[in-house]
């Protein structure tokens, strides 16, 4: 029954980032010649109604569906690690044109070539695995 | 039905992924799409390599459920929910790219010079794509997140480190769009 739940939530999120076009290559080189309000809009909306909703969640002590404390766990203090990891990415959001959900709808959607991403980017994370205790963080 | 077939705008898309964040801590998980990759890497025997790979890959199968949806959905959006797969972005966004040698701007879903099966036998776009997927793949995990974890989930309770990693986001893509391309293509 979980399983369905998680299925169900992945399923709207691949419907709603192939359809609000999130998933294209063309939306992201278009926000950052800063040539459309679509994607500023897009995640500009999701952010104001996901702060209301982590506010009313915290403010009422709303409670999860199987009656657990709905826990947000703060991220780590620094300025290096999200600076330069930030970077990084950005480059590769920029030059493939796919963040690592829209890489999984793209499949779905029949673009092979973004197979050869998602490969890269499990790559990718397996050298940051690997040079993490050289690295700034 | 003709709405649904259309590319959906900013705010209807913007509120649905909204509520993908709160059904999601409302199971009691959080939205982060890019802790896959690492699941993906300790399934292929990462944990034999480093540490940072050592947990019990079980505690994330929930979130490669999300993911498999996330294909499904793909599928379904492609396929039943759409009549027309070119993007209608901006002409002078359009004009850009023609002069870069994206012919396809305009008339297409993703740039066929990258994207298109033809594609996959051009070294050049393969090369592309295998680097760009290296740079999103480190990248988020050393910045601990990607757009949904930062972006999204981690701006929504207004976390500094995420405000930090989406101004890096934002300077790598600029950097990327106005001083690489030009170089690149």
């Amino acid at each position: 029954m979980r399983t369905l739940i998680y299925l169900f939530i992945g399923i709207l999120f691949g419907i709603t980032m192939f359809k609000s076009e999130a998933a294209s290559w063309f939306r992201i080189y278009e926000m950052f010649q800063m040539q459309s309000f679509h994607m500023y809009g897009i995640i500009g909306s999701a952010v104001g109604l996901g702060v209301v909703i982590t506010y009313l969640i915290k403010r009422f002590k709303i409670k999860s569906i199987y009656g657990e404390e709905i826990k947000f766990i703060p991220k780590n203090k620094s300025i290096s690690r999200y600076l330069f990891g930030g970077i990084i990415f950005g480059l590769g959001w920029a030059l493939a044109g796919a963040c690592p959900g829209p890489m999984f709808t793209l499949v779905g959607a029949g673009f092979a070539p973004i197979l050869i991403v998602i490969v890269f980017s499990i790559i990718g994370t397996f050298i940051y695995g690997i040079i993490r205790d050289k690295l700034p963080h | 039905m003709k709405f649904i077939l259309q590319p959906w705008p900013w705010y209807v898309s913007g509120p649905l992924i909204a509520l993908v964040l709160f059904l999601l801590l409302f199971v009691g998980k959080n939205f982060g799409m890019s802790s896959n990759l690492r699941t993906l890497c300790t399934i292929c025997g990462a944990d034999k390599k480093s540490d940072f790979f050592k947990f019990n890959w079980k505690s994330q199968r929930w979130n490669l459920v999300v993911m498999i949806g996330a294909i499904i959905g793909g599928f379904i959006g492609a396929n039943f929910l759409t009549n027309t797969t070119a993007v209608t972005i901006n002409p002078d966004t359009v004009e850009h790219l023609q002069q870069l040698g994206f012919s396809s701007a305009g008339n297409a879903y993703l740039p066929t010079e990258l994207y298109s099966l033809d594609a996959l036998t051009d070294i050049k776009s393969i090369v592309i794509l295998a680097v760009g997927g290296l740079l999103v793949g480190f990248g988020t995990r050393y910045a601990g997140g990607c757009t949904s974890g930062h972006a999204i989930s981690g701006l929504s309770n207004l976390q500094l480190p995420s405000l930090i990693a989406v101004i890096g986001f934002f300077i790598g893509g600029l950097f990327m769009i106005h001083v690489l391309y030009p170089l690149i293509f």
